[in-house]
């Protein structure tokens, strides 16, 4: 699976289980705490999908904005995962 | 406990008789005993009677010896017998027992300033036949509902929304700025309501028209001291006081010439307003509380341990997810505006139960957590403001987990993720609305859902910066601990609270709710206590379980604050969900509407339906959304078709 797949695979999830299908702009890079795309809930919901999608494990120390705020940052730490398993 | 609703031509014509009878026809729930029209010249008045005091004599409307003044009241006046006297001093004559009698000399005696002396709920309306005036008023912290709307050369007004709307001129179109306030507060900020051109009168404000002038001016409002005006005070003394408060807050609100029962939920509020009757009373109580199927909100373990320890004789009704989809359109049909929660549907029952088993009047606990700091929005917001004063700290952040130990997304978060939700930093600390920030934002991100031409008719609305012009001028100088509590005191106890999960869902019934906490004694009292005392530490109620130690079981005051909840969401997905929902939430029906975006919900209902919808969020859009349809199937013009049930 390449990055660009990765980055589809996201990008459909949040904006169909967040923003119930309107993606009113939201681009990669936006932090989707600060625009109010995912609540306290919406994290957990986002890690189950990240786990069961590609398959990789999310240690409690990496459930961190750096690696989950953004669609980037998503797509940079599921390569990163994705490579080292 | 009543219905009132009037008519004012402006234009001096005859006040329409059938018109008001219309009216009075939607309102019989709120009085099924007796009913009556007065009408003089351009004004109406009607009264639907459920009778508790005087039963014999309290026929409504009701005017006084000369015929000057006529009265239409919904409502108590718990202090009529000590006013009465003082007004029989004064001269004043009275032909019957009734507390609304009470209130036609007080007007006499006082004018539009009556409405000082008075200890109660109230909504009423009197007709000055000399000067020609209307006068409604409505009680301090808004128990009783009065909406009104002008049409035609009308002026009209009702105790509910129904009573207008049975006038053709009058339509059913929803108040798109009320719609965002509710899917920001939970509740519309008085006068707005949920449908347009309809308002409300605001909790302690009273009406005046004359002269074809209408004028709208308070007669209390919730204030607080300056925070540098607090001192220590004695905690023993404070604390008996509080007690005395209490026990004749209760005395007073035991007035009545039928039996009086007890709500009895199982938490600290109500269990001490039945102790308070107990020891009032003396005689064995009736209580009544709802228990639910989900183990996760039931609480009937503690009910039956408080019913035990003050003797009551005891009836509970189990509530199902199954029933609350069934009562749902029935019980938006009484709350007359959109709701988040389905928490009304099991009071509703509750009410239904007390009905039946032959009860008009019950006590209950509402109001002790808004005036004596029992939310855990302030405890929420006291550790949010500590963790902020310090923001590398470790620990403070795990306060939060402790405190919502029932949620399992807050517990799974790291703390940079905690900062975030909740709002701490700097620049939120000095926020007026640091309180409720989390709160209100969360919720108002369900306006996603509002279809493009809503949203582009509220021309980027924000509620919340409307609400911050509203504020009292010396808000900035009272406590935070206050701040939040105003909000409570001014936004959701009015006006969800105390009507769509109180006097609405009590009265479909003919129940009439009383609560001790919101004695504007009680209230003024509490206003002025340190806030140290209300929530001593995290410790909340503090003063409160204090003034009640050794009169209520001790597991009762230890255990965890439990809030009121009820099934949501998958009440309206499965194998019994009723037909109502499909249909409703269908696309043909969102875009017949208009209000929603008919894809987008089509989304979210999915996520329902696979078992995927958890989050707070989805359930209060999804409850909102469905309430909102209901209000318009049930009252637009448009929309009104049967379903099947």
């Amino acid at each position: 699976m390449n990055t660009g797949d990765i980055q589809a695979d996201i990008h459909n999830f949040v904006v169909e289980n967040f923003l119930f299908g309107k993606a009113d702009g939201l681009a990669d890079d936006d932090s989707l705490v600060s625009k109010g795309v995912i609540d306290s809930t919406g994290v957990l919901e986002l890690i189950s999908f990240v786990q069961e999608r590609f398959g990789i494990r999310m240690e409690d120390r990496e459930v961190i904005p750096d690696n989950l705020d953004s669609i980037k940052n998503l797509v940079a730490f599921i390569t990163r995962k994705v490579q080292q398993s | 406990m009543c219905g009132i609703c009037g008519v004012l031509n402006f234009n001096g014509s005859p006040a329409d008789v059938n018109r008001i009878a219309d009216m009075l026809g939607t309102l019989r729930h709120r009085g099924p005993d007796d009913s009556g029209i007065y009408t003089s010249g351009k004004i109406g008045l009607g009264h639907a009677r459920l009778s508790i005091i005087d039963l014999a004599c309290g026929h409504q409307p009701m005017q006084n010896a000369d015929g000057t003044l006529c009265v239409s009241f919904n409502g108590e006046i718990f202090n009529y017998l000590e006013l009465r006297r003082e007004l029989e001093e004064k001269g004043h004559r009275f032909s019957t027992h009734s507390d609304t009698e009470v209130i036609l000399h007080a007007y006499a005696e006082e004018g539009e300033d009556c409405v000082h002396l008075f200890n109660g709920q109230w909504a009423f309306a009197i007709w000055d036949t000399k000067r020609e005036r209307l006068f409604l008023s409505r009680d301090r912290l808004g128990v009783r509902p009065l909406f009104y709307t002008r049409v035609a050369g009308s002026f009209l007004f009702a105790s509910e929304i129904k009573a207008l709307l049975a006038c053709p001129e009058v339509s059913g179109e929803i108040d798109l700025h009320g719609l965002n306030e509710i899917f920001t507060f939970w509740a519309p900020v008085p006068p707005r309501t949920a449908f347009r051109n309809i308002l409300q009168l605001p909790p302690g404000c009273s009406l005046t028209i004359e002269d074809n002038h209408c004028s709208v001016r308070p007669h209390w409002s919730a204030t607080y001291p300056p925070t540098a005006r607090f001192d220590g005070g004695n905690e023993d003394q404070l604390a008996e006081e509080l007690l005395q408060l209490l026990l004749d807050a209760t005395r007073i609100r035991l007035r009545a010439d039928v039996p009086v029962g007890a709500y009895l939920s199982g938490g600290i509020d109500s269990t001490v307003t039945t102790a308070l009757v107990r020891k009032v009373a003396g005689d064995r109580l009736r209580s009544f509380s709802i228990t639910f199927e989900d183990a996760e909100f039931d609480e009937s373990v503690f009910q039956k341990e408080a019913s035990s320890y003050l003797g009551t004789q005891h009836t509970s009704v189990s509530c199902s997810r199954r029933e609350i989809a069934h009562v749902f359109p029935e019980v938006i049909r009484h709350t007359e505006q959109p709701v988040l929660r389905t928490a009304p549907a099991p009071m509703f029952l509750l009410s239904k139960l007390v009905h039946e088993s032959g009860f008009k009047v019950v006590l209950t606990g509402e109001g002790a957590d808004e005036v004596l700091g029992g939310y855990d929005i302030f405890k929420e917001a006291k550790i949010r403001r500590f963790w902020g004063r310090n923001l590398s700290s470790h620990w403070r952040p795990l306060l939060l987990k402790r405190l919502y130990p029932y949620m399992g997304d807050i517990q799974r978060q790291s703390a940079v993720y905690l900062q975030q939700f909740f709002h701490v930093s700097e620049e939120n600390l000095a926020n007026p609305f640091f309180s409720h920030l989390p709160r209100w934002e969360l919720t108002a991100r369900i306006q996603r859902l509002l279809s493009e031409e809503v949203l582009s008719e509220l021309h980027g609305y924000n509620a919340i910066e409307e609400l911050e012009d509203t504020l009292p001028a010396d808000f900035a100088s009272w406590s935070p601990f206050n701040q939040a509590e105003y909000l409570e005191v001014k936004l959701l106890l009015p006006g969800y609270i105390l009507s769509a999960q109180g006097d609405r869902v009590a009265m479909a019934h003919s129940v009439e709710g009383r609560y001790p906490f919101l004695d504007h004694r009680v209230v003024d009292f509490a206003s002025k206590l340190p806030p140290n005392l209300k929530m001593k530490v995290l410790d909340e109620k503090y003063l409160l379980k204090r003034a009640t130690a050794g009169r209520i079981p001790s597991s009762i005051t230890k255990r965890s604050k439990q809030p009121y909840r009820a099934p949501d969401g998958k009440c309206f997905f499965g194998p019994h969900a009723p037909d109502y929902v499909e249909e409703l939430l269908s696309d043909a029906a969102l875009r017949r509407t208009g209000i929603f975006d008919a894809h987008a919900v089509t989304t979210l209902v999915n996520k329902f339906k696979a078992g995927r919808a958890s989050s707070t969020r989805d359930n209060m859009a999804l409850i909102g959304i469905l309430s909102t349809q209901l209000l318009l199937h049930e009252f637009s013009s448009q929309q009104r078709r049967p379903f099947k049930q």
